[in-house]
């Protein structure tokens, strides 16, 4: 047994060990933390001559409100409809409703988000309207990114950990090649990126091309609208998968290995041993891959800042990256906590979410 | 039902060898005990039965064929583990129908077999429940109701009780018996304990090192051992062992003595022992009792007594400074110090051809 001395029993000096760390991490997380509450209810800019004023939910209320207007199209003396020389059906300009419009006080200041066709002979076009319509295809983009990334990256990962968990010469070697994208600073794995995506001689433009005889024709992967979320989609999940894959290593190496040869004796076949021992037995590990990668995935940032900067035409804008552009970039600090304060609320509620959802059921 | 025949069977782990040519036969129904010694590869040989491990060279036949290449399911085997292979996030009923779900059985007809193990094995009440919510010896009836379900030919079990404490363990035995009983199927069971072996045993089979020391009957064993391993082995306390001098021959009445020993005549079967030569004299300690000086053929003093009630061990020190140990029935006082004389049953007296080596000694 350890000798007990003063130093390892004294209240005072468990306290001074853990002092440092402590003193850290309420510097650079809890009061920023509650910086970030308090700034997001003011008008506090970064560098400014006047002092903040205390503006209540008005942050909030410029980033998240919508609304909506239905256009009828325009008519001639005749009643007929007016159309474009491209035979489009011509509306009433939407900044007659939006701007000064005493008529439509729900919908002042705010911009077209998305629109479609209604009503009888889909003459109609119904508009949402946002007051900050860059926030809203943030936050749009930034749950495709969560949606797709999630299961894509959990399901590899943890095929990959299948493939891996086998008792084989060398397979220590495809572990190592699996994890090493993660040990790479994701800076550096972006830029690389950037250049596997290049439009004229990159990487997977060649590769398709050599593989396709020439038939492919080059894309400019991150410069076009459709292309350039999925890139990065593409790219996030292979730079985190080696990660995710060894959780669920872990995860599959605490099944015990008598309830394999259980399995294996009554006749289970590869898919009845998947589903009756080795997931069930995984149950936990899951929980935890999907609120990692979820909370990861809400923090999209540097591959867009370095890749794209959120285009082209907002298409890979995400919400960490609206946050760092409004409050650095248009120093904005109070609006850029906002954002801060509504991404923890979502990743918050998810995750409590995702942990009510896969509880452990007791009958 | 089946018989399980092993012939000239080896295994080796890389370059080591672990079992070293078994010969052995299993009749039909018969229940059979391996025991020896920690990693003497009783464990190895039942799982080559399996099929769990595969079998390096020798034929392993079950009912008439020969199923060296036979994956475990298809041999008709089930198996038992030490550390039960119930499936955690199963209840009862789902471990107990486990091998009839994986064979896809209706329902009706899986509901009715559950239901008939859980009767043979008391457990109806429990079936809703999880694993653990369950006792050990709940869980270890689990893992039975599960290889009973299948209906196999031969039943293997491997130190299925020895996670119990000693009352549970009598119930369990008692049980297994009566389960032997009840199937008649083919059982072979791997334990440490020699009651559970000499008690449930139609047949033991004492391991040494991979190899074979004897097989047959548990008191043709226990009063004909082959071999001083086997002596030593079985019987607790163990045999003792005392190194003798061959006097004289007489047909099979062979006469020893030592310094410690008075001159003896013991009978011997099969052994052939040339005067002048050592022996080694076995006297188990229940065949040895407190004498007068003047009718003892030994003496010496006690060194340690221990009083189990039903029986007084003695550890008694003798004038050539060697150790015997004597099983007194009944509770007696003996004082620690005091000289004794001490006798024996000549006709339970064994000779053996060979000299005790440390190993059979120690245990
Ligand atoms: N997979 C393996 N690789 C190498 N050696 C092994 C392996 N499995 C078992 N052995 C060795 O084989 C020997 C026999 O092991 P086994 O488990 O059969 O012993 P056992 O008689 O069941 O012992 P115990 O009573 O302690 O359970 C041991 O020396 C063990 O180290
Ligand atoms: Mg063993």
């Amino acid at each position: 047994m350890a000798t007990k001395t003063s130093l390892t029993q004294s209240n005072i000096s468990g306290w001074g060990f853990a002092l440092p760390a402590f003193a850290l991490m309420v510097t650079f997380i809890i009061l920023p933390f509650f910086f970030a509450l308090w700034f997001s209810l003011t008008n506090q800019r970064l560098i400014s001559p006047n002092p903040a004023k205390f503006i209540g939910l008005t942050n909030y209320t410029e980033l998240l409100s919508v609304g909506t207007i239905l256009l009828e199209p325009e008519r001639d003396a005749q009643g007929d409809i007016v159309r474009t020389d491209d035979g489009d059906i011509k509306y009433p300009r939407l900044r007659n409703f939006t701007r000064k419009n005493p008529d439509y006080p729900a919908i002042q200041g705010m911009q077209e988000w998305f629109s479609w066709q209604t009503g009888p002979n889909n003459e109609f076009k119904r508009v949402i309207l946002a007051k900050d319509v860059v926030f809203m295809r943030a936050l749009k983009n930034t749950f495709v990114f969560v949606l797709v990334v999630a299961p894509l990256q959990a399901g590899l990962a943890l095929g990959l950990a299948l493939l891996i968990n086998q008792k084989l010469r060398g397979i220590n070697i495809y572990r190592a090649i699996y994890f090493m994208p993660v040990v790479v600073s994701i800076v550096v794995v972006a830029f690389l990126w950037r250049l596997i995506y290049d439009g004229n001689n990159g990487l997977l433009n060649n590769l398709l091309g050599a593989m396709s005889f020439g038939w492919f024709e080059p894309v400019d992967w991150l410069g076009q609208t459709s292309t350039a979320m999925g890139s990065i989609i593409a790219m996030s999940i292979w730079q985190a998968v080696g990660f995710h894959m060894v959780i669920w290593l872990s995860g599959l190496q605490t099944i015990s290995p008598t309830l394999y040869e259980a399995a294996d004796l009554e006749g289970a076949s590869k898919w009845q041993t998947f589903r009756y021992v080795t997931w069930p037995g995984l149950r936990n590990t899951a929980v935890l891959v999907l609120i990692v990668i979820t909370m990861q995935a809400f923090g999209l940032f540097a591959q867009v800042d370095v890749m794209t900067n959120g285009g082209p035409l907002d298409s890979t804008q995400t919400i960490v990256f609206q946050a760092i552009e409004r409050g650095y970039g248009k120093q904005d600090i109070s609006g850029g906590s906002a954002i801060s304060v509504l991404l923890f609320l979502i990743v918050l509620s998810i995750s409590l979410l995702q942990r009510y959802l896969t509880r452990e059921r007791h009958s | 039902m089946a018989d399980v025949v092993l012939k000239n069977i080896r295994k080796s782990f890389g370059s080591v060898d672990i079992i070293k040519g078994v010969d052995l036969e299993i009749n039909d129904g018969e229940f059979t005990v391996f025991v020896g010694p920690s990693g003497c590869g009783k464990s190895t040989l039942l799982r080559m039965i399996a099929g769990l491990e595969d079998i390096s060279s020798g034929d392993m036949i079950i009912g008439d064929k020969v199923v060296n290449a036979l994956p475990p399911k298809d041999r008709s085997v089930a198996m038992v583990f030490q550390s039960y292979a119930i499936f955690p996030h199963m209840t009862v009923r789902e471990n107990i129908g486990f091998g009839l779900t994986i064979a896809k059985t209706p329902k009706a007809e899986k509901d009715l077999k559950v239901q008939e193990a859980a009767r043979i094995l008391q457990m109806e009440h429990l079936l809703d429940r999880r694993p653990s919510q369950l006792s050990g010896g709940q869980r270890q009836r689990v893992a039975i109701g599960r290889a009973i379900t299948r209906k196999p030919e031969v039943f293997l079990f491997d130190e299925p009780l020895s996670n119990l404490d000693a009352a549970l363990r009598m119930d369990m035995r008692m049980e297994i018996g009566k389960l032997h009983h009840q199937l008649g199927a083919t059982m072979i069971y791997v334990t440490h304990d020699q009651v559970e072996a000499m008690t449930l045993a139609d047949k033991i089979v004492v391991l040494k090192d991979g190899e074979v020391m004897q097989a047959g009957a548990p008191m043709d064993l226990y009063h004909h051992p082959k071999n001083l391993f086997v002596a030593g082995f079985l019987g607790a306390p163990s045999m003792n062992f005392a190194v003798v001098n061959v006097e004289k021959i007489e047909g099979d009445q062979i006469t020893v003595k030592n310094d410690a020993i008075a001159e003896t005549t013991v009978h011997v079967q099969g052994r052939s022992f040339t005067v002048g030569t050592k022996a080694t004299l076995g006297l188990r300690p229940q065949y040895l009792s407190i004498a007068d000086e003047r009718d003892s053929c030994m003496m010496g003093t006690i060194v340690l007594t221990e009083r189990l009630g039903s029986e007084t061990i003695l550890n008694i020190k003798l004038s050539d400074g060697s150790t015997m140990i004597a099983a007194i029935a009944d509770d007696q006082i003996f004082k620690i110090g005091q000289s004794v004389g001490l006798t024996f049953d000549a006709d339970r007296a064994h000779l053996f051809d060979e000299l005790p080596s440390a190993s059979d000694a120690a245990h």
